[in-house]
């Protein structure tokens, strides 16, 4: 049996973070902001989204609304914590998604 | 960008006096139609509109603040106005408290990143603890409109 000590796991979580294109014709409006600030306070990770050097809560769905990220802008999305493995890819499927909706 | 670049100062609404979404959302469209941004013909078409994308989710951001919009195809360009509710409405807002502060935009079918950016442009403004406050405490069109008329404050792009 190994006698070496191990730091324990989940003390020093890597953030995870994925490049994102907007595809939705209609950007990140006020609907899909909101579904995404939602869908992030569900995870005990910090979520962070990033555009040019402008970093958004991803909780917030002011935050993210202040990034203006219309159809083809560019985004990094940041998870930190816990659950940051179980997190990434549903906020990135979110961010992603395709949704031509109106409003 | 500050919020009086697209807000009608003629469509400001100092004291609704509405008390129901409905009403609220009515008064709101047709004073932006009295002020001539679209035929009054159209303003019904523009209440049941909106009203359709609140049934998606309310507008109602939460600290007491209700930006509720729609694309019109009658506008050239994006147009909104600012209205009061000083004792607040019900508004089904994200945090359940009433509203006292309305942000309408009206915008052209084809122009999401106006929307995007004059939605930018709200929420900056409004995360001003101060901003909002003397919002809320202004009486008059004039007074509502300096506000609006100041660049908005937070982290600039």
């Amino acid at each position: 049996m190994s006698a070496i000590n191990r730091p324990s796991a989940g003390t020093l979580d890597p953030p995870l973070s994925r490049d994102i294109v907007v595809v939705n014709p209609q950007g990140l409006h006020l609907r899909p902001a909101t579904a995404f600030a939602k869908l992030a306070r569900q995870f005990a990770s910090s979520v962070a989204v990033c555009r040019d050097g402008q970093r958004a809560n991803g909780k917030s769905q002011m935050e993210l609304l202040m990034l203006a990220a219309e159809s083809g802008a560019r985004l990094t999305l940041e998870v930190e914590g816990p659950d940051a493995a179980t997190a990434l890819d549903p906020l990135a499927d979110l961010l992603a998604a395709a949704d031509a909706s109106d409003d | 960008m500050r919020m009086s670049d697209f807000v009608v100062r003629d469509a400001i609404v100092p004291r609704l006096t509405a008390t129901t979404k409905d009403g609220i959302v009515r008064e709101i469209v047709n004073s932006l139609q009295a002020a001539g941004y679209f035929q009054a013909s159209e303003a019904e078409n523009i209440v049941r509109a909106i009203l359709k994308r609140e049934q998606l989710g309310s507008t109602g951001i939460g600290r007491g603040i209700a930006i509720p919009h729609t694309k019109h195809p009658g506008v050239d360009r994006l147009v909104g106005t600012v209205a009061l509710a000083p004792a607040g409405v019900n508004f089904d807002s994200i945090d359940g408290e009433p509203v006292q502060v309305f942000v309408l935009l009206v915008s052209p079918q084809d122009r999401p990143g106006d929307h995007l950016r004059a939605l930018e442009n709200v929420v900056r403004s409004m995360r001003e603890d101060s901003f909002v406050k003397s919002l809320r405490e202004a009486q008059t069109t004039d007074e509502i409109w300096k506000l609006l008329d100041e660049p908005p404050g937070g982290w600039d792009r």
